[in-house]
This record gives C-alpha cells, sequence and structure tokens, in this order.
C-alpha cells in the first residue's frame, strides 16, 4: 500500500497571463503519505494545490488521482478535500451543519450524518460544539472543525493550504502534533502547504522545496537538511555555510575541494558531480570550535579563523567566524562544557573550526538561477 | 478622557443619541401624537373638531369604507416587492461577483436615475408606457397588439412604475450582503461536492438573506404608502391605493379624522405584517452575529 500512488502530477504547467505560476511539475504522492509543498511566497505551491483541488484548471499537464485523470474534473467531483486558509467555515450554518455538510450533499442518512459527525467531532476533540456557530469559536477550534468538515467525506486525499497560519506560535506547535496524529489515526493521505520550514519539519514523510514554479529538491526531511542539493534549498532549510572553491582531487571516499585561501576541505565524492566548480556547505551545529593550541582532530577539515562576533542564545551560543578563506562562517556550539568554565570565546579571539568530511555537502546553483544564467 | 470628564462618561451615549432622537420627538412622535388625536375628532373643518373617545368608529368606518384599497395596496406592493426582487437579484449578482472592475460604474448606473426627481421618473415612465409611447408604439405600427390596448392607467403600469421606482432600495442592500460573501466559502461549498447551482442555494443565497430582508423592507413598507405612481400611472378607480385615498381626505375633502385613522390602519398593518415577515425569515438570527 505504502508505494501506491494516490496523486500524480504529470508536466504540469499553470500560467497566469504572462507569469508562469507552475512550471512544469512532475509529482508522484504515495498513499497516506504525509507530503508537504515548501516554499516562499509565490513560488506555485498554493496553485499547485488549488490544481489537484480542482479550483484551477492547469495550462498544460496532467493530474491523476488513484490512477485516474481528473485534470478537468470540477472539484465538486473530485474524492479530494481542502481545508482553508482561512478555514473557510459556513457562518450561517452550526458547527454540526458544517462538518456535515460534505455528507448531506452526497445523500447520506440523517442517523448515519448524525453518528458521522459525532465520531468525527470526538476526533477533533470538538464534541459538545455541535450547535455552535462559527464566530464563537476561537481560531485553534474553527482550524479543527475546518478539517472535521473535511475529514468526514474519507477523501482519498486531504489538501491543507497553511492551515495553521493564523494561529500563534504556540499553538501551532501543538496543532502540528495533532494533525500527525490524526493524519496517522484516520490513515489519508496530506498534501500540506506551508513556508516555514521547521512546520514542514515536523510533520511529513517528504517535502518537495519549491521555488519559482518549480521544486529543487523532493526528499524526506532528515535528507533535506542534511544534503540539501541546492543553494537554495541549503538556505532556505536553516542556516548553510556555503564555500566556493575547486575540485583537485577525487579519492574513494572523499573528494577534495581547494578553497580561496588556499585551504583544503573534503567532502563525500557521492555528493560532487562533474564540474570542477563546487560550492561546499556545512550547518553551523556540525563545526566544533578548538584553541590555536589544542591539536584539531585527526581526519576532520579545519580552517583557521577570527571570532567577530559572539550572541549568547542561553541553549547554544552562536559565533561569527571570520576564516582564512576571507568569508564568514556561522557556528553553533552547545553551551555545556565552554560555559562550565565560564570561558566563552570572545570576539577576536583566534579559533580552529573543524567538522567530519561527512558532515560536508555540495550544492548546486539553484534550478531558477541556472536557468536565468542561460 | 481627562479627570472631571471622566464622571460623566456615563452621559456620553445619550448626547450622541440625544440628536437623533431630538429630531424623531419634533417631526415623528409630536406629528403622530397629533395625528393619533385627530383620529378620534369627530366634525368638519368649517364647524371645527370635538374629540371623543367613542369616535374609535372613525376606525372601523374607514376600514369598512376602504377595504378595497387596503387590499389593493398590499397586493400591488407585494407584487411590486416581489417583481423587483426579481431584477434586483440577478443585477446585484452580476455586479457583486462579475462586475469586476467596472463594479463602481455599474452601481452608479443603478443609482443614476435617481439624480432626477421622483415626480420626473414617474411622468417619464408614463410616456414609456403611453397608449403611443416608446413601448406600445412601435408594436401597435406593426400590428402585434391591437389599437385600443393600454398599458398605463392598468394595475400592471402601477406595479412596474412602483417596481422601477424601488429597484435601487432592493437592489443595494442584496449587492451589499452578496459583495461581502467570502468567495472561499464558495470554493468551501464546491470542494464539499456542492455544485454551483448547489452552492448557491446552500451558501450563496442564505448569505444574502439579511440584504434580502433589507432590500424588501425598504421596498415594501414605501410601496404600501405610496400613491405617486397610482396617481398618474393609474389614475383610475381599479388603480387607487389606500395612499391615494388618505391623500384625497387630507387635502382635497379635509376629512381628517377619516385620514388619521387610515393612516394609523396603515401602520398598524406593516408593523404586524413587518413582524410576521421577520419570524418566517428568521431573519433575527441572520443579521446577528453574522
Amino acid at each position: 500500500m505504502g508505494s501506491h500512488i494516490g496523486v500524480r502530477l504529470v508536466d504540469v504547467v499553470k500560467r497566469f497571463g504572462d507569469v508562469i505560476a507552475v512550471d512544469r511539475i512532475n509529482l508522484d504522492v504515495h498513499d497516506g503519505e504525509f507530503f508537504s509543498l515548501l516554499g516562499p511566497s509565490g513560488c506555485g505551491k498554493t496553485t499547485t494545490l488549488r490544481m489537484i483541488g480542482g479550483f484551477e484548471e492547469p495550462t498544460s499537464g496532467l493530474i491523476e488521482l488513484d490512477g485516474k485523470d481528473v485534470t478537468w474534473l470540477p472539484p465538486y467531483r473530485r474524492n479530494v478535500n481542502t481545508v482553508f486558509q482561512s478555514y473557510a467555515l459556513f457562518p450561517h450554518l452550526s458547527i454540526f451543519e458544517n462538518v456535515a455538510f460534505g455528507l448531506r450533499r452526497k445523500k447520506v442518512g440523517d442517523a448515519e450524518i448524525r453518528r458521522r459527525v459525532t465520531e468525527m467531532l470526538a476526533l477533533v476533540e470538538l464534541a459538545g460544539f455541535e450547535r455552535r456557530k462559527p464566530t464563537q469559536l476561537s481560531g485553534g477550534q474553527a482550524q479543527r472543525v475546518a478539517l472535521a468538515r473535511a475529514l468526514i467525506n474519507r477523501p482519498a486525499v486531504l489538501l491543507l493550504d497553511e492551515p495553521l497560519g493564523a494561529l500563534d506560535l504556540k499553538l501551532r506547535k501543538q496543532m502540528q502534533l495533532e494533525l500527525k496524529r490524526i493524519q496517522q489515526e484516520v490513515g489519508i493521505t496530506f498534501i500540506y502547504v506551508t513556508h516555514d520550514q521547521e512546520e514542514a519539519m515536523t510533520m511529513s514523510d517528504r517535502i518537495a522545496v519549491m521555488n519559482r514554479g518549480h521544486y529543487e529538491q523532493l526528499a524526506d526531511p532528515e535528507t533535506l537538511y542534511e544534503r540539501p542539493a541546492t543553494r537554495f534549498v541549503a538556505g532556505f532549510l536553516g542556516i548553510s555555510n556555503l564555500l566556493r572553491g575547486t575540485i583537485v582531487e577525487k579519492a574513494e571516499r572523499y573528494a577534495a575541494v581547494r578553497l580561496s585561501g588556499d585551504a583544503v576541505v573534503r567532502l563525500p565524492v557521492a555528493a560532487v558531480n562533474g564540474t570542477s566548480g563546487v560550492e561546499v556547505g556545512v550547518r553551523p551545529e556540525k563545526i566544533r570550535l578548538f584553541g590555536t593550541e589544542t591539536p584539531a582532530p585527526e581526519g576532520f577539515n579545519i580552517l583557521s579563523g577570527t571570532i567577530r562576533d559572539a550572541s549568547y542564545l542561553g541553549v547554544s551560543t552562536q559565533y561569527v567566524v571570520e576564516t582564512s578563506t576571507g568569508g564568514r562562517m556561522t557556528v553553533y556550539e552547545q553551551n555545556v562544557e565552554r560555559t562550565l568554565h565560564g570561558s566563552l570565546y570572545r570576539p577576536g579571539e583566534d579559533v580552529q573550526l573543524a567538522w567530519s568530511p561527512d558532515h560536508s555537502f555540495a550544492v548546486a546553483p539553484s534550478v531558477a538561477e541556472s536557468a536565468d544564467e542561460e | 478622557m481627562g479627570g472631571p470628564l471622566r464622571r460623566f462618561r456615563f452621559a456620553v451615549p445619550y448626547l450622541l443619541l440625544a440628536p437623533g432622537l431630538l429630531w424623531l420627538t419634533v417631526y415623528y412622535v409630536y406629528p403622530a401624537v397629533q395625528m393619533f388625536i385627530a383620529s378620534f375628532w369627530s366634525g368638519s373643518l368649517s364647524q371645527g373638531y370635538t374629540f371623543s373617545l367613542s369616535n374609535w368608529t372613525n376606525y372601523t368606518d374607514a376600514i369598512a369604507r376602504y377595504e378595497e384599497q387596503f387590499v389593493r395596496s398590499i397586493v400591488f406592493a407585494g407584487l411590486a416587492t416581489l417583481l423587483t426582487f426579481l431584477i434586483s437579484f440577478p443585477l446585484a449578482y452580476t455586479i457583486a461577483f462579475r462586475g469586476g472592475r467596472y463594479k463602481n460604474l455599474l452601481l452608479f448606473l443603478v443609482i443614476a436615475p435617481f439624480f432626477t426627481s421622483f415626480l420626473l421618473r414617474v411622468i417619464s415612465w408614463r410616456t414609456i408606457l403611453g397608449d403611443d409611447g416608446l413601448f406600445l408604439g412601435p408594436l401597435k405600427g406593426a400590428g402585434v397588439v391591437p389599437e385600443d390596448f393600454r398599458l398605463l392607467a392598468t394595475p400592471l403600469a402601477v406595479i412596474t412604475g412602483i417596481a422601477y421606482n424601488f429597484l435601487p432600495f432592493m437592489t443595494l442592500p442584496i449587492y451589499v450582503s452578496l459583495e461581502k460573501i467570502d468567495r472561499r466559502l464558495l470554493e468551501a461549498g464546491q470542494d464539499l461536492y456542492a455544485a454551483p447551482f448547489m452552492t448557491f442555494r446552500k451558501v450563496t443565497f442564505p448569505l444574502a438573506l439579511p440584504g434580502i430582508f433589507a432590500g424588501t423592507l425598504l421596498t415594501f413598507i414605501p410601496a404600501m404608502g405610496d400613491y405617486v405612481n397610482a396617481e398618474l400611472l393609474g389614475q383610475t378607480p381599479s388603480t387607487r391605493m389606500i395612499g391615494n385615498v388618505i391623500q384625497s381626505r387630507f387635502l382635497v375633502n379635509n376629512d381628517y379624522p377619516t385620514a388619521a385613522a387610515l393612516s394609523f390602519v396603515l401602520m398598524a398593518g406593516i408593523l404586524v405584517a413587518v413582524a410576521v415577515y421577520a419570524r418566517l425569515l428568521g431573519t433575527e438570527e441572520l443579521t446577528s452575529g453574522v
């Protein structure tokens, strides 16, 4: 069941006049998967979602649901339901009738509607709210009703368009976990649109990181974070230090890259492709700092540098280090050892930066950027 | 608000209400009381009037004598309101949902005729419906309708005249209630398996009800008391409405007691009708909180 394709997009293009919102997307979403479309505003993620929902027709391309072509089917004939960004609850109907709306259209009997609405409101922990009106709900409650109203129809796919955007941070975190729980409980495919990378990482099985109408990388959260494929992905998910260099040697496991300033760092050979020019990346928390007298660990990539800024953040300290390559790198250090000895580095101190070659990755310029350069 | 003024804070709502209350007292309460007193008068303008509660028979006499005109007013106003609604709703719907950047222009066009006077509009309507007017002239010329066919001086002329004159009062409130409907609600309707017409029935129309309620009241109430349309487009016994009777009792016959009694009956009748209507539409719930 896991490998069965729930939603398939083939060469989907959407133009609005001269603007290309979605530029030839190919996508397979598996049954029962929590799939996210992540990207900044205007990247085409919402348009993609709306085409799956049937609210926009693609300019060209094919959309399949459960193996059937639904490209030209209107929303009311698709076995797909949507949780809208601002919930879009019907203000003139009670919570009960809001949730029952889809079943009523399908002419389900009264007794079964009552049973299923009760069951669904229990699932989203809103039992007893049947008679209220949407205006009498808090944001979080309205969000749950929107979810219940969509899920009760047992759609093949549930589309969620930034459903947590209007909630405050604490409630958002709580709802993220709850959404994941509900998704696992009902086993329905979720396609989730968000611009919040942390939200996407928390809930998703796989994420497509979108930029300017394409996705730049499609992978599970860990791969996206540890092995971002493009400069855009490396920058959009968390912070990355990127170092431009030239490949000077390819050995069995590692390739060596010469950076400006003649420093050489290594990275897994699998991460580099044909070209000799490359950008090497490393995440700030992967770097360890050593004093100039301390020998750095064997086999690590080592750069020397000078602390330019130190910010104590509680959990960690964030350093900005100017390195021998001429660039600045960000380093996060957990506040364990050094705080104990009261010996945080201060601006102006010389240090060594060390990280394992396995924590290095190489990024390609973004798809959109390379297109611009052509 | 400064310290000393804070003590008078409780007075602020009353101060804000005062101009309106004063206005209503002078121009509504006082004349209404005066009229109410007049409705219990007996006598005549030349011999003087005397007040007596025993003159309550003014009411029963008035109702008995002008029952026909009362009923006709209800029927005409009702039909005119229905006609106005049938024209206004599609109009308001189209402007609200399809108007695009022409919305304001289209709304302006709806009220544009109202820059000319009410009387002029009714008189021009008379020209349009005239026996050899814009409408019937060519039809008669082509032999489609017989020579002696008339629109003017028929109930139809009066009803369409009223409908024409109250069109904006129906269109604008309906437009406002349609305009403020969140378009995503319509998408949500379709998302939940309601085809466009079903979405209209279950989402758009119910959400437009407050506007429909306001529009029908703004049309029906003045239409009930209207006499200009019946006077200028009707002018036959079979189109006489209660407004015409009140007008002629007051200004032609100087029969103040009967005119006053008729006015009160009309007012009470409208109040009851509106109460029943509000009950039927359940609008109390709709207009509050949505």
